[in-house]
């Protein structure tokens, strides 16, 4: 049987406010258990929440983002269940009526091809607090410095194949998020957590399978890999004999397998209804214009525009255009010399292969985005030759300063004298007299391997200096002549 | 000293006939002396009392001066008062020492209100009887056989036996203005934002809304004064200015419009009621004003309404009490569960929980049209009702209960007839219309009030009525024997 | 429609309320009193209303994103069941 997956995506981003959604606690990541817990946050009894206008504003922002109608009369709702980290005993969230409609992302495709994928709504919401597990006397512990940071839970509709396509898509909200500058996107912090819906159905078949829900996956690897074992073990069930039942399941990465969650096992009622504490929130048309005129450029339209301006090739532009920090920093180095290509190549090979060698993002690269340009400037106008390029690099990462200063401390200047190159070619032919016979005595086609020798032998002779042009040209000429 | 208003008291501090000091002494013996036959105090502050006097005497001989400085007042158990038990009636929170101070009980302090104590009340204010508390009735003062009234009864029986001038009361379906009726006091429930309700422990929260009780509409406007007002920490309060509810207390009621639904007077009135609120609006027209008959039609679908919708948001409100943070927790739960349900199950009592349930399933799932959307749109129709009958009509006015005081336990047996003594104040609460509700006389010996209504914001018409009112009748001034 | 013995027992359990044994036949029919009571709005013609959620139809107010509160967790704890290391606890939770 041929199976095709159906995968949808919850995504809980933590909006990057100063306060919490209804209090004026700190958000901190990090702090003593319950020193961020205000009375509100504790579900104390007589208090009431007000809503934090920085969460409406990230809210609109992403809404505006993901081409969403952004709801003009807006509805807080109580979602109702008990659980030790939820102290009110009810969630503040959107049931009805959330704050941002439908909308759509696109995301890039390993393969270069770009596919769309359906957001079905984004609401506003509180987060709840932790549990913690370790042994306290025998019991649970509950830190409610978590509960109210104020949480945009995005909802894609079922439409990724594959885990892969789930990746790229969560990758895909993770930029832009980021580029919104919404939520810091810090998953090991758990600010962009993810559930994932997973079902699979024969190929051809139009209806949805029984889906499960895996919750809380906290990394890209994680995603992908829960995502596969999911799919293996519903494909394994079923081709058994068996059926999936509609469950929520949890993924154990040290296994590598989802397991069924015993606490979430009964069926909920949650009995959502209006917060009658809170008023509708209404939100205007120019409200959002003043919104949208703060909107950055988003990385669909970064990605269409770093391949019509600049020539770049669609996976290029993709990579570039993944982060902010990183389409900014590819952006100044084209900036300041000039040649996009050069600078693309440079920022994605040996800046890429340099951060990744010391773990570094590259808003702390060793080499600033000028650094970098101004030496592809000196590649650009023969200064310095692609090689020697790599060694003012590695200089340049050690801090040794910028191109121009290595450039001249190490004496890495490039020879463009003719005289002087003539010199060395010279040289170099009469100390291999041997060779310049065979090779004058040599056919076209055995020439042109011959010849690489004799550029090899110059450019060694010149301590990799002279001009490889004009060795070449030179050189020509000479064992022609 | 007890007889005195809030008025007279604070004419008295004024002049330096008694200073607040000696006046809290005074009622905190009396209180001390009386309050065991009426279980009006959940918990009497003395300490606290006798601090705030000394510190409003001190403010005054530094020259400060307002109408409740050195005033003494007690809250209804549902306002939080740091440091003080707070317990809403109930063991869930009879541990519960709040952290914070609820913004009326702040207000009231920063004004010089000197807090005599803690009121009884229903059970988390449900209930019309006063019998629901975990603390145990409390008596009505006129007849100790009598149930006061509730849910704000503990503060309308220690008023009306003149422990103190004045206390804060709550209103959700009737709860200021049902008890002031029946004990012979005038009460005030203003519009719903008008006050404050941080730090109000809710019973449902688009009904719930704090407000005065006290013997003469008055001294209403001089507590109204202090409670009412905009407050960032809620949300649903309004940012309206408070008018100066003194200063319009003697205004002229000639050419005043008062409706009188013909729906308030039908079937179910006690016909002796009926006739003392007949004689109240024979008073108002000699001083002026002119009666027409209106109709309120959705006022009989009106309870229905509101025991979906009030419970519905208790069940949610109520939540909180798990046994996790604060209150009640039972002993040695074998888990989660068990935690849950025992302490909830042990903390809260019959009445309390019954509402709990009647709300979880009017919001469960397959019932949530039928029961809660339901009521919100009879909720509309009630709002409706009243909106066109004020295009014609300055006030509306009928009875405030449809009965007097019954015998403690009369009702017990059956919830139901109890709710259905809320029948002419809910609508105010799901209109959220400012309310008020006078003494207009006695019958075999128990108080009967008049119900009051007035556009959004007229709180001020409301007290100037029954203040012109009091000025031509003595029922206000009437004392219970023994008090 | 009754609710019969079960249904309060189900509706007690999402409440998290523990009920008596004993209790239980009261508390239905208490609760389908109630519940006749409440089931004369169902004669209301309501078409074409719009549900209304709060008396004066405001919209909400927004708050200004500004850190107000500081640490007070000794005194919150204080009134609390139970705590250690400045944690809340509960029975055991298994997940």
């Amino acid at each position: 049987m041929q199976w095709e997956v159906v995968i949808g995506l919850e995504i809980h981003t933590q909006l990057a406010t100063q306060s919490k959604i209804f209090s004026g606690s700190a958000t901190t990541f990090g702090s003593e258990p319950n020193t961020q817990a205000s009375l509100i946050d504790l579900g104390m009894p007589g208090v009431l929440p007000v809503l934090n206008q920085e969460a409406v504003r990230m809210a609109c922002m992403f809404g505006l983002a993901i081409d969403a109608e952004i709801g003009h009369h807006n509805v807080f709702a109580r979602k109702n269940y008990f659980y030790p980290d939820l102290p009110k005993g009810y969630q503040i969230s959107q049931m009805e009526l959330p704050i941002v409609g439908k909308g759509h992302l696109d995301i890039a495709l390993e393969d270069g091809t770009v596919k769309r994928i359906g957001i079905t709504r984004a609401h506003l919401e509180e987060d709840a607090g932790k549990s913690l597990h370790e042994d306290f006397s025998g019991s649970t512990g509950i830190d409610l410095n978590r509960a109210g940071t104020p949480l945009l839970e995005i909802v894609s509709e079922p439409e990724m194949r594959s885990a892969k396509e789930a990746v790229a898509y969560v990758k895909a909200i993770h930029a832009l998020v980021r580029y919104l500058g919404i939520c810091d996107g810090n998953m090991a912090e758990g600010s962009l957590r993810c559930d994932c819906n997973v079902s699979i159905r024969p190929k051809g078949q139009v209806e949805f399978g029984t889906r499960c829900e895996i919750k809380n996956v906290n990394s890209f690897r994680f995603i992908e890999r829960a995502i596969n074992s999911e799919i293996q073990r519903q494909i394994e069930l079923i081709e058994d004999g068996g059926k999936v039942i509609q469950e929520t399941r949890l993924y154990d990465p040290n296994k590598d397998e989802t397991r069924s969650m015993r606490s979430k096992e009964e069926a909920n009622d949650y009995r959502y209804f209006p917060d009658p504490d809170l008023l509708p929130v209404v939100i205007e048309g120019a409200y959002l214009d003043t919104i949208r005129a703060t909107l950055p450029e988003l990385p669909p339209q970064k990605r269409e525009r770093f391949q019509s301006q600049f020539g770049l090739s669609a996976y290029d532009a993709n990579v570039l255009a993944s982060s902010r920090e990183q389409a900014d920093y590819f952006e100044q180095v084209v900036g300041v010399c000039g040649d996009a290509k050069l600078a693309a190549n440079w920022v994605m090979v040996e800046l890429g292969s340099l951060l990744n060698k010391l773990g570094l993002e590259i808003d702390q690269a060793p080499v600033s985005a000028d650094h970098l340009g101004g030496m592809l400037k000196r590649i650009l106008d023969n200064t310095i030759s692609g090689k020697i390029a790599k060694v003012v690099f590695e200089k340049m990462a050690a801090g040794e300063g910028d191109a121009d200063q290595i450039i001249e401390a190490e004496g890495l200047k490039q020879v463009t004298d003719s005289g002087a190159i003539e010199k060395v070619l010279d040289e170099v032919l009469a100390a291999n007299a041997e060779q310049v016979e065979q090779y004058r005595a040599a056919d076209e086609a055995k020439r042109g391997k011959m010849f690489g020798f004799f550029v090899g032998q110059a450019m060694k002779a010149s301590k990799g200096k002279a001009n490889p042009q004009q060795v070449n040209q030179l050189l020509k000429s000479k064992l022609e002549g | 000293m007890h007889q005195l208003t809030l008025a007279e008291i604070a004419r008295g501090l004024a002049d330096k006939k008694f200073s607040s000091e000696e006046l809290t002494q005074s009622l905190l013996a009396r209180i001390n002396q009386l309050d065991p036959q009426l279980n009006s105090f959940i918990s009497v502050t003395d300490d606290l009392a006798l601090s705030q006097a000394r510190a409003a005497d001190a403010r005054r001989a530094a020259g400060e001066t307002g109408a409740l400085l050195g005033a003494p007042l007690a809250h209804k158990d549902l306002f939080c008062t740091e440091g003080v038990r707070t317990s809403c009636g109930s063991k869930m929170l009879d541990n519960f020492k709040a952290p914070y101070n609820a913004t009326v009980v702040a207000k009231l302090a920063e004004a010089g209100a000197v807090t005599l104590g803690k009121t009884n009340m229903d059970e988390f204010a449900m209930g019309s009887a006063n019998e629901s508390s975990y603390y145990g009735p409390v008596k009505n003062p006129w007849s100790l056989e009598h149930v006061p009234g509730g849910s704000s009864g503990g503060s309308a029986a220690a008023v009306a036996a003149r422990l103190l001038p004045a206390a804060t009361g709550t209103d959700t379906g009737g709860s200021i203005r049902q008890p002031a009726a029946l004990t012979n006091l005038t009460g005030l429930k203003p519009t719903y934002g008008r006050v404050s309700r941080w730090g109000m422990i809710a019973y449902a929260s688009s009904l719930d809304q704090g407000g005065p009780m006290a013997r003469t509409a008055e001294d209403c406007a001089l507590l109204l004064q202090a409670m009412a007002g905009f407050d960032a920490k809620d949300s649903t309060s309004i940012d309206e200015p408070v008018p100066d509810y003194s200063a319009s207390l003697n205004g002229s009621l000639q050419g005043l419009r008062i409706g009188l639904p013909k729906e308030y007077f039908g079937a179910g009135l006690d016909p002796r009621i009926a006739e003392l609120v007949q004689a109240s609006v024979k008073e108002l027209e000699k001083l002026g004003a002119v009666v027409k008959e209106i109709s309120l039609p959705n006022m009989q679908h009106a309870i229905a309404a509101y025991y979906v919708i009030a419970p519905a948001e208790a069940s949610s409100n109520l939540s909180r009490f798990d046994g996790v943070r604060f209150g009640y927790r039972c002993e040695n739960p074998a888990d989660l569960t068990d935690l849950y349900k025992r302490s909830r199950g042990e903390g809260f009592g019959s009445e309390v929980q019954r509402r709990i349930m009647v709300g979880t399933y009017a919001l469960s799932a397959g019932y949530y049209d039928a029961y809660y959307l339901k009521a919100q749109k009879i909720r509309r129709l009630i709002k409706n009702d009243f909106m066109a009958a004020f295009e014609g009509v300055d006030v509306i006015l009928g009875p405030t209960t449809p009965n007097l005081a019954w015998k403690i336990g009369a009702k017990n047996s059956d919830p139901v007839a109890e709710y259905l003594e809320d029948i002419y104040t809910i609508t105010a609460n799901l209109a959220g219309l400012p309310g008020l509700s006078m003494p207009a006389g006695f019958v075999d010996g128990l108080p009967v009030g008049v119900q009051l209504l007035a556009p959004y914001f007229q709180e001020g018409r409301l007290l100037n009525v029954a203040h012109r009112y009091q000025q031509v009748t003595d029922w206000h001034t009437r004392a219970p024997n023994g008090f | 429609m009754a609710l019969e013995r079960c249904d309060v027992e189900k509706i007690a359990h999402l409440a998290r309320l523990g009920l008596n044994e004993g209790d239980l036949p009261r508390t239905t029919d208490a609760l389908n009193s109630i519940l006749g009571l409440v089931d004369q709005m169902q004669a209301v013609d309501t078409t074409g209303i719009e549900p209304l959620a709060h008396p004066l139809e405001a919209s909400q107010r927004l708050r200004a994103d500004v850190v107000t509160e500081s640490n007070q967790r000794d005194s919150y704890q204080a009134i609390a069941p139970a705590t250690e290391n400045g944690l809340y606890l509960v029975p055991k939770v298994i997940e």
